[in-house]
């Protein structure tokens, strides 16, 4: 058989770096999916692009600066109106340090 | 007279002539969706109260806007048709919202329906459902703007902003019937646009005709600091050159968007479309982008790795949906299980890979590199040509349920629409026709940078000389 462009191993590494959990039949499924999603990209290896620019937008531009102003926001409630859980003016999360 | 079925610039003169009166527009519309929105979907979160009294004042007259989940209203549910934003309320306007309430317009209380974070070509990837089309309820609308695209032709909209990543604005503007436009990439502020793929994303209007197009472009576009990617233009009036006669335009005929896999019908809607415009004194000429059959590779990499980093955020700690668990990198995991729909993982994990270490120089740095050339494609042909001509889509709208279980199949669908977002071009799908079974057929007017009133008025100025832009879905 012809040697597997990603493994299920590589499936389960990027799922963690992407802190995505996946069940055993997600799993099976996605890794097939992706490999034939990946078989098909490969074909830009056929292309010699040695000494071409890489766009990675194209617009251009350099570095957009702006004035570094104080400005003031009082959207505090409004923003954690939509937050699963909180306490006064913070976020909860899971206890982080032990 | 059904008001919800006129366009924005026919309400307009009514509203300013007191002939009608804002509510009774507000109340047409409401009726429609009431009647057939539960057919066809193109909304979310009816269930919420509907109270809606917009003011009949300036430009617009307090006529109401139809917005994609993905673009932030304040006050009014924002949720990208996601588990994971599920009650997501922002806290402030995207600035193309804040310029329609400027111009009088308002938005209406109902978002329109999408694929999950705009992942989708067929609006089938949605929290809420599916969207159905008007023209066959059996059919998909097209995507990820299928909501916006299916109220606009159901007349359950005036006008609406959709999004356009990959093709999402014109794809199902061409599914749907109706007139769909993604401007320049920077002309049209992206603030307050959740974001997917932020060097391709772009908004824009799907409207029921040209002219409703241009009016609404007029009024979302302009430089916003908000925006470090917004281009400080002077915002010209997209409607002012629209009647301008188009003798001696040379438009380009790129070949490779005629090929195997070329609907017959779609083929002879175009070519008719062609013969139309050559009345009109357009001259036609075969030209070549060459680099054509990498755009969907080229596009899948670069848009899963740029939503894989902006989808980050989506973790359950700030917004919407949490699944509660003993530690926080469990949290995040379990939130992101989920929280996303299977596409979104899918395109989150792909993402993820061609930017992982060991892989980033062959697939994201090799796709960026043809980018270039795909880009300089076009930088080419516009040479000799004022702008392209090609169908919007390979196919009109296809059955719901047929390409979903096959993501590379859905990916290819949209092989004409990718290329104008990586080269960062204005391209426009208007309606030319229909298929037997009665699907509508769109033609796409690819345009260089900045050169949108010329694709719009070689739009205009084709549905000047055809019908299709007035046949309406029965319902």
């Amino acid at each position: 058989m012809e040697k597997k462009k990603i493994s299920i191993q590589t499936v389960k590494y990027i799922a963690h770096l992407a802190r995505i959990e996946l069940s055993e039949e997600e799993l099976k499924l996605i890794s097939q999916q992706l490999e034939k999603i990946i078989d098909y990209i490969d074909q830009l290896k056929e292309l010699e692009i040695k000494d071409v620019h890489p766009t990675s937008h194209i617009l251009p531009l350099e570095n957009v600066f702006r004035q570094d102003l104080v400005s003031y926001s009082a959207i505090t409630e409004k923003v954690l109106s939509s937050a699963p859980q909180k306490k006064d003016n913070f976020f909860v999360v899971p206890k982080v340090i032990e | 007279m059904e008001l919800n079925r006129l366009t924005a610039k026919e309400l307009i003169k009514l509203l300013a002539e007191a002939k009608v009166k804002i509510e009774d527009i507000v109340l047409a519309l409401k009726e429609r969706i009431d009647k057939i929105d539960h057919k066809i979907n193109a909304y979310v979160r009816k269930e919420k109260d509907f109270e809606f009294f917009p003011k009949p004042q300036g430009l617009l007259k307090g006529l109401p806007v139809s917005v994609k989940d993905n673009i932030t209203t304040d006050g009014l549910n924002t949720e990208c048709c996601s588990k994971i934003l599920e009650g997501f309320i922002p806290p402030y306007d995207a600035t193309v919202i804040k310029k329609i309430k400027e111009k009088g317009g308002s938005i209406f209380p109902f978002k329109t329906n999408m694929d999950e974070f705009a992942f989708g070509s067929s609006c089938e990837n949605s929290y809420f459902g599916p969207s159905h089309n008007p023209w066959n309820l059996e059919y998909v609308t097209g995507g990820s703007s299928g909501g916006s695209a299916a109220a606009v032709a159901a007349d359950e909209a005036i006008f609406a902003l959709g999004t356009d990543t990959g093709g999402s604005i014109r794809q199902p503007a061409s599914f749907c019937g109706v007139v769909g436009l993604k401007p320049t990439y920077g002309r049209v502020s992206r603030f307050g646009l959740i974001a997917f793929a932020s060097s391709l994303d772009v908004i824009g209007p799907i409207t029921k005709d040209v002219y409703d197009c241009a009016l609404l472009l007029n009024i979302i576009s302009g430089y916003d600091p908000s925006d470090s990617t917004s281009v400080n233009l002077e915002v010209e009036d997209f409607t002012k050159d629209l009647d301008k006669d188009i003798k001696g335009l040379k438009i380009g005929l790129p070949k490779e968007y005629f090929v195997e896999g070329l609907d017959k019908e779609v083929k002879t809607s175009i070519d008719e479309a062609v013969e139309v415009l050559k009345k009109l004194g357009v001259e036609f000429k075969e030209v070549s982008l060459p680099h054509t059959k990498y755009a969907v590779a080229v596009y899948y990499i670069i848009a899963t790795a740029e939503a894989s980093s902006n989808l980050a955020r989506f973790d359950g700690v700030q917004y919407g949906f949490r699944e509660n668990a003993s530690n926080l990198i469990e949290m995040y995991k379990k939130t992101r299980q989920k929280g996303f729909g299977q596409e979104a993982k899918r395109r989150i994990l792909l993402g993820t890979f061609v930017l992982a270490e060991g892989y980033y120089e062959a697939y994201y740095l090799r796709a960026q590199k043809v980018r270039t050339l795909i880009k300089k494609d076009f930088d080419e042909v516009f040479k000799e040509c004022d702008c392209l001509l090609t169908p919007t889509s390979p196919t009109p709208a296809f059955k719901i349920g047929e390409k979903i279980k096959d993501p590379l199949k859905m990916y290819l669908s949209d092989i004409f629409t990718l290329s104008a977002n990586l080269a960062g071009i204005p391209a426009i799908s208007i309606p030319c026709g229909f298929t037997k079974k009665g699907l509508p057929v769109g033609l796409q007017l690819l345009g260089k940078p900045f050169s949108e009133s010329l694709i719009l008025r070689v739009a205009y100025n084709y549905e000047q000389n055809t019908v299709w832009h007035k046949m309406k879905p029965k319902l």
